[in-house]
């Protein structure tokens, strides 16, 4: 069985070591379910199984993108003052830390890889503080929003838009009335979006909480990959949901009026 | 031969038991990773130099283009899928394209509603 990472012994494995076996060997590795020829069959019907999981959120949230392409193409010009709204600072910031906590999670899996305990909880706890970071700045703008009157239905105002220089905001046209009623939509899509992004990371950083427990115990240094490495999955899923979020809510058009 | 010896026989079928089609698990280094992390990092600052920058219709073909290969980068490394089997390749790159298939079609219908009327 050329599996490198399936072993009888519990220590430790250097970086570039990998595990050989005499030809014939028996090896037992705990946990090969009997219904597995293997284990690496295993493992790959286990990456099967999380991919087509992830294609139907691909669907799920590409119907939010649809939704997005199409009243963006209709109300381009309440996009685009309504997306200026949101701070660069903040969404930027919130990109960085998301591409953090997903790089902590690969080293998570590595740490699971080469079977080391401390370093596997280490990574999962960075990879948990990181994703809450993103939630409490996510939590920031959205309280932001909520006292500009930007959160439609629940008091919406479109004072900003149809007077900005009222509002201290200089760089942008006044829209009509009707046009600026539409910047109810961006913001619909907006919270929309980036609450169903958050919900997502809420639900992720549970299940983080349930898999660091477990990997206190040993669970996952042992050869048994397969429950860090199909989380990483979905983990790095919901980077790349806000890898499109980010430019396409907060970067629609920031140079208005300079031509 | 009972139940229980007939167990013990375990049959495996040679075909299954070579399984040349699946890939050994590799292990992608800290350095690799590393590397991802920074590129990835660099493309978030480009993309927010490039909204800047007025490109007129360009602008968001850039960002699109932009988080695309983030998006691959993502995909390729830190989801393993360069290091994974034909298999799991076939169903990534067969998700994305039925994605792009229904954004096609529905994008039609809209973009053709109004053919004819004005």
């Amino acid at each position: 069985m050329d599996n490198t990472v399936a072993a009888a012994s519990d220590a430790p494995l250097m970086p570039n070591e990998t595990i050989v076996h005499e030809p014939g060997e028996h090896v037992f590795v705990p946990q090969h379910r009997h219904h597995f020829e293997t284990e690496e069959q295993q493992r790959e019907a286990g990456s099967f199984g999380m991919w087509l999981f992830l294609l139907t959120e691909i669907m799920f949230f590409g119907g939010l993108f649809f939704a997005y392409l199409l009243y963006r193409n209709w109300y381009y010009d309440a996009f685009v003052p309504a997306s200026n709204q949101l701070s660069i600072p903040l969404g930027g910031a919130n990109t960085a830390i998301l591409i953090t906590s997903g790089f902590f999670m690969a080293l998570a899996v590595w740490a699971s890889e080469v079977r080391r305990k401390g370093l596997l909880v280490l990574f999962l706890i960075l990879t948990m503080l990181f994703g809450i970071a993103f939630i409490g700045i996510k939590g920031v703008e959205w309280h932001a929003e909520w006292k500009e009157g930007h959160v439609p239905g629940a008091g919406y105002d479109i004072a900003d838009f149809v007077n900005p220089k009222a509002h201290g905001i200089n760089n942008e046209k006044p829209l009509q009335p009707d046009m600026a009623q539409r910047t109810q939509l961006f913001f619909f899509l907006y919270f929309g979006m980036t609450g169903m992004h958050a919900v997502h990371m809420i639900i992720g950083l549970g299940v983080l909480i349930w898999l660091t427990l477990r990997a206190r115990r040993g669970d996952f240094t042992a050869g048994y990959v397969a429950p860090i490495e199909n989380f990483a999955l979905y983990w790095h899923f919901v980077d790349i949901v806000w890898l499109f979020l980010f430019p396409l809510l907060y970067l629609i058009n920031r140079h208005p009026l300079v031509h | 031969m009972d139940h229980e010896a007939q167990h013990e026989q375990h049959f495996h079928d040679p075909a299954n038991v070579t399984n040349p089609e699946h890939a050994e698990h590799h292990v992608v280094t800290p350095a690799v990773y590393a590397m991802v992390y920074a590129t990835l990092i660099s493309f978030t600052i480009l993309t927010i130099f490039a909204a800047n920058w007025d490109m007129g219709i360009f602008n968001p073909i850039v960002a699109l283009a932009i988080a695309s290969t983030k998006m691959v980068i993502v995909i390729l490394f830190f989801m393993h899928v360069k290091y994974q089997s034909n298999l799991i390749k076939m169903t990534v790159g067969a998700g994305f394209f039925t994605f792009l298939v229904l954004i096609t079609m529905t994008l039609s219908d809209y973009m053709s509603r109004a053919w004819g009327l004005l």
